[in-house]
């Protein structure tokens, strides 16, 4: 169990979510959280927005059943958290990046950016994010990009410049990241996608998220989240 | 070692009497890396099948009220693979493993049951109440007929402990439970998942391709808790108690009600290390208690 430090709700429905204690994690990983309610009977897979010496940080929209009893999480009050699970980004990477994030897909991307900044001082990093609107958050990813393009409503896919990158971390809607993989492929980039699935053990235990890959049946959250995106496109 | 919990079942020491279910433990690899499951009484392998199996398309969880729905259509390597990729580590573990058999015919039941006796396996537990196979609409344990058929040719071929895994949603599972016993059984473990259903409001649609799902996780409890009691005065067999324990409190009912030992499932996806805490709940209970050892309560409940 830990404490929650807050809980803000943004625009669009999205909350960022910070819980106290200490935590280590690769970029691209992510914790089971629960909070003990009747509404909620499993955990929730959350990709890993942020990591502060005290606390770890949550970007998540209030969709469903369980984002709701989330939401409704106050200050001081106590949440179940578990992990880090998964493989999260490779750190082993070339050239210049860039990140492309719709919708909640947007959550993995700040922390990689933050980590690739830190390890990776060599490289430029383009970020471009999808939005319905114009969201607080965003303009904190200018503490690590190189760049940082959003668009909002439209597709962000038509405004990313393929031919500057030698890598892509894509996360977001199936659409985009096939859209993606189908330019990198064209010119031969290192692209990494990161999927959601809904989840129960998280582990790698149940198989209740497998997704199909070109080398046969992966686990989303042992084998994944992050794979490469000629494997799943 | 304290002794507290140890068990005897069927000639099998097992350290406690906290098994981890069929399905929620993989084949005990990835728990492996969370905490030392060799402080368990044993795992049962994810369900086997003679030939591979890609599982089912679409959705395969939905979470519903204190539980959770299931439509994983036993997904698994088949048993050749397993036993030269995966038995090797359940077996080099300081544990009992039991490994489960599925199948949609007679046939490949035999021959899966077949091949995994020979390889000196503590015990199989013979699935034959799976909700999740598309092929096989209704489960062998469904039908007395067919309960019996499965059993009496499994046990053939079976020359290591044999346990019957029963379904809620058999015509009788007290008839079941005694076919199985005659059929030569030498234990019961008892239940699986409860055929359910889910739809989608929104879309007017069912949640899973496979139309039904299985059903577990609290909610079913007190129907699994007085299963087990009704089974447990009919036959002379063991039984292993499961659906849905969360916690000591769970496994005490089930012990309390006949059980000889318990699996534990879902709750695993809850706390990944419940199995643990369970433990050693149960053994301050007994402590606490003045109970020597966690045998005396079994059954104390009429």
């Amino acid at each position: 169990m830990a404490l929650i430090e807050y809980n803000k709700p943004l625009k669009s429905k999205f909350y960022l979510l910070k819980i106290s204690g200490k935590y280590e994690a690769k970029m691209g990983q992510f914790f089971m959280i629960k909070k003990d309610s009747q509404f909620m009977f499993l955990n929730r897979p959350m990709s890993i927005y942020d990591l502060e010496n005290d606390g770890i940080i949550f970007l998540y929209k209030k969709i469903g059943k369980g984002t709701t009893v989330l939401a409704d999480c106050k200050k001081g009050d106590e949440i179940s958290i578990h992990g880090p699970y998964g493989n999260g980004f490779p750190m082993e990477v070339k050239g210049d990046f860039a990140l492309v994030g719709g919708g909640t897909g947007i959550a993995p991307l700040f922390y990689a950016s933050k980590q690739l900044k830190k390890y990776c001082k060599n490289n430029t990093i383009h970020v471009f994010l999808g939005l319905q609107e114009k969201n607080e958050f965003e303009a904190s990813f200018n503490n690590y990009a190189d760049l940082l393009q959003v668009n909002y409503g439209g597709f962000i896919t038509d405004y990313i410049p393929y031919e500057k990158y030698n890598t892509i971390f894509s996360c977001g809607p199936e659409l985009m990241m096939k859209k993606i993989e189908k330019q990198a492929r064209k010119l031969n980039i290192d692209h990494y996608v990161s999927l959601e699935k809904r989840m129960a053990c998280g582990v790698g235990a149940c198989l209740v998220c497998t997704c199909q890959t070109k080398n046969g049946n992966k686990r989303v959250c042992k084998d994944g989240p992050v794979f490469r995106g000629k494997d799943i496109f | 070692m304290s002794g507290l919990l140890d068990i005897n079942f069927l000639e099998i020491n097992f350290k406690n009497p906290i098994i981890m279910a069929s399905g929620t433990f993989g084949f005990g690899r990835e728990y492996a890396e969370i905490y030392d499951i060799e402080k368990l009484g044993g795992i049962v392998s994810k369900g086997l099948t003679l030939n591979p199996r890609r599982g089912n398309q679409g959705i395969r969880v939905w979470e519903t009220s204190s539980g959770m729905m299931n439509s994983v259509g036993l997904e698994n390597p088949g048993i050749q693979a397993f036993i030269e990729n995966e038995l090797p580590f359940m077996q080099s573990l300081n544990l009992a493993h039991i490994i489960n058999i599925s199948g949609t015919n007679l046939e490949d039941y035999v021959k899966a049951c077949h091949k995994i006796s020979r390889k000196k396996v503590d015990m199989i537990e013979l699935n034959i109440s799976c909700p999740n196979v598309q092929e096989n609409n209704i489960p062998f344990g469904i039908k007395e007929t067919t309960t019996r058929e499965v059993v009496k040719e499994v046990r053939k071929v079976v020359k290591v402990p044999l346990m019957v895994k029963l379904s809620p949603d058999a015509d009788d599972i007290i008839r079941i439970a005694r076919i199985c016993e005659e059929e030569g059984a030498d234990a019961i473990s008892l239940i699986n998942t409860f055929k359910a259903f889910a739809i989608n409001i929104n879309e007017k649609k069912k949640i899973f391709e496979n139309t039904f799902a299985g059903l577990s996780g609290p909610c079913i409890k007190p129907i699994a808790l007085r299963m087990v009691h009704e089974v447990a005065k009919q036959v002379k067999i063991p039984i292993m108690g499961i659906g849905g324990i969360v916690n000591y409190q769970d496994v005490l009912e089930f012990l309390m009600a006949g059980a000889q030992a318990v699996q534990i499932g879902t709750a695993n996806f809850i706390n990944p290390k419940v199995g643990e805490i369970i433990i050693k709940d149960l053994e301050n209970y007994l402590i606490s208690n003045d109970i020597s050892n966690i045998s005396e309560i079994i059954g104390i409940v009429d």
